[in-house]
């Protein structure tokens, strides 16, 4: 810290040379750091989401099979073409989409906390898991006249009509002007949706457990075409907010101020919240309501990292997918064979990692 | 040449109408001070005219009318130094400053080494040296309103807002940072509309003065012609004396009876 000060003041006052406008040289380390740290995270995680699980494969077995899909290598795992399978259809899928998963909802939670100034949006804030969850519990209790593939449809479909209507009634109450009157529009169109959700769940009592596990979230899949159906969905919004992640700078002035620099607020509010919603409300048509990541990546990472979007919305999307992945691995391992709901386990780590990492940030600041 | 041009501005907010019938003309490079009790309509004119809430009237920025301009064209000719700027908690100086490049850049990029260039200048400028990497929310009132001076001097404006821009310091920071702006007007030709409280300061620096009451026009003109005792003793419900000084008027409180 003492050297980079003194390297730019020293550059600064020097005479008819441009200003110091290059970092030096152990801040840039510093900076390189960063990213090494989060893809190394992110590359442990995965890796110890396809290492972990039951059905007996060695850790070695597994990482000669996965060594094997590179071209060029052809390595004799040991593995039955069974537990290839397993890894190949089974255990991969399921580590890829808790990383997009989590990266969604972390990058979504930090984009929603900037649009709305509020440390405490979430990507639920407008209602997606009110509206996806009416959308799931209608289609579980239709049964099977809808099918397997219709709770997601359904969830995808709840979830996009209950933002839209905060949005709309937070447009027709204050102009859309103001962010506390669309988030008082999410409060009262997630308890009008959760009224219904509630009344639907309590007149069809038999699908209660299927309804509940869906609310808890799961990441357990059908191969591969969960994250197929939803990659569109989920990159498209990726993009969206990482190439506004200098805006979300600006917007964290106000809307008068950012305005007054230039920008479109209203605009550029509701292209924000459309993305995030898109992404959020595809993931959780398929992984249900997974809680707590949305808050905690975010804040950890400004706590660690500095409250920067630019930085903010790449790293939150890299160590929420690697949050989203160890919380699997603890939910498939803690009481196996049986397992946990992903969403009991991100709250019961993320509770306390959130405190740790909070009292950390306070003692440096 | 005038930059700004209102005629029969009203600013409505709510159901209360803050500005009425305002016409004013301002010449490029000169400083307007805008006078008058709290309440007056000063924020609601400074907003009006920096494009950021609706008015009826005409408005003309640099002959043109400013419906035809994006927000980003907007912020290129018109910056508002706001009266209690945002502070977010770690952002650097550096990189507040830097957000004033914002309407220069494409609309999804970031800064290059042009803005990079504009904003060291900035920094230089106004001393800011050895705060540029520190966080914003650590400053003192007096280096917190030179980065944001900063702020609004990169954007290049070709009027600039100050929308109180001393009322959070004392009387030395608040010389220097009108000093300052004064320095940049002539410098580079910028116009200044500055919503002022002090009365002696607001002469002192200001080539004409507006004194509004409840958003009605009460006087304007040269600052020693609109700063008569009796005109502000009725505006302001105030009792004060105008002394006549080199440097402009003197307004000075007084109270009559004090035993």
């Amino acid at each position: 810290m003492t050297t980079t000060r003194t390297a730019g003041t020293v550059t600064g006052t020097m005479p008819s040379t441009a200003p110091a406008v290059v970092p030096s040289a152990p801040r840039r380390a510093r900076r390189a750091l960063r990213w090494v740290l989060a893809v190394v995270v992110l590359l442990a995680a995965l890796l110890a989401g396809a290492l972990v699980g039951p059905a007996g494969l060695t850790p070695a077995s597994v990482l000669a099979e996965l060594a094997n899909a590179l071209p060029g290598v052809d390595i004799d795992s040991g593995l039955t073409t069974q537990q290839q399978a397993i890894l190949w259809q089974i255990r991969l899928p399921r580590v890829i989409l808790g990383s997009i998963v989590g990266a969604t909802l972390a990058v979504s939670g930090a984009a929603y906390q900037g649009v709305f100034r509020n440390p405490l949006a979430d990507p639920y804030l407008l209602g997606v898991s009110a509206g996806a969850g009416l959308g799931a519990t209608i289609a579980i209790t239709a049964g099977g006249g809808i099918g397997a593939f219709g709770v997601p449809a359904f969830a995808f479909a709840g979830g996009l009509l209950a933002v839209g209507a905060t949005y709309a009634l937070g447009a027709t109450v204050g102009g859309g002007r103001t962010s506390t009157v669309i988030i008082l529009a999410g409060v009262a169109v997630a308890a009008f949706f959760s009224a219904i959700q509630t009344f639907v769940q309590q007149r069809f009592d038999d699908s209660l457990l299927a309804v509940y596990t869906w609310i808890l979230g799961r990441l357990s899949t059908n191969g591969w075409s969960d994250i197929v159906t939803i990659a569109p969905y989920v990159v498209l919004s990726w993009v969206v907010l990482l190439l506004h992640r200098r805006v979300l700078d600006v917007l964290a002035l106000g809307d008068v101020e950012a305005a007054s620099l230039g920008i479109n607020v209203p605009r550029v509010r509701l292209v924000l919240v459309l993305t995030a919603t898109l992404g959020t409300t595809a993931v959780v048509s398929v992984s249900g309501l997974i809680g707590f990541v949305g808050i905690v990546v975010p804040h950890a990472m400004r706590l660690i990292f500095g409250s920067s979007y630019r930085l903010l919305l790449p790293l939150s999307m890299l160590f929420g997918a690697a949050f989203l992945v160890l919380t699997d691995v603890a939910a498939r391992s803690l009481i196996a064979p049986a397992e946990l709901p992903i969403g009991v386990v991100t709250a019961l780590l993320g509770a306390p990692f959130f405190l740790v990492v909070l009292r950390r940030g306070r003692a440096i600041s | 040449m005038s930059i700004l041009e209102c005629r029969d501005l009203c600013i409505t907010r709510g159901q209360a109408q803050v500005v009425s019938d305002l016409t004013l003309s301002v010449r490029q490079g000169e400083w307007l001070a805008v006078v008058g009790p709290n309440g007056a309509g000063k924020t609601s004119l400074l907003h009006a005219i920096a494009g950021l809430i609706p008015l009826s009237g005409e408005l003309r920025l640099a002959g043109q009318n400013p419906a035809t301009l994006t927000r980003r064209q907007y912020a290129r000719v018109v910056a508002l130094m706001p009266q209690q700027p945002a502070v977010p908690a770690g952002m650097s100086v550096r990189e507040l400053i830097a957000l004033g490049r914002t309407p220069f850049l494409h609309r999804f990029g970031t800064e290059s080494s042009d803005d990079r260039q504009a904003v060291d200048t900035e920094i230089i400028r106004l001393g800011l040296t050895e705060l540029a990497d520190r966080p914003v929310d650590q400053l003192s009132g007096g280096e917190l309103q030179r980065v944001i001076l900063a702020r609004a001097l990169v954007q290049e404006p070709r009027l600039l807002l100050l929308d109180e821009p001393t009322s959070a310091l004392d009387i030395g920071h608040q010389q220097t940072v009108l000093e300052l702006v004064d320095q940049l007007r002539r410098e580079r030709g910028i116009t200044v509309l500055a919503a002022m409280h002090d009365l002696t300061l607001a002469a002192q620096y200001a080539d004409q003065m507006l004194l509004v009451e409840r958003g009605r026009l009460v006087d304007s003109g040269r600052p020693s012609d609109v700063l008569q005792s009796v005109q502000l003793n009725r505006t302001y419900g105030a009792r004060v004396e105008v002394l006549a000084r080199d440097s402009g008027p003197a307004v000075i409180p007084v109270r009559p009876n004090r035993a």
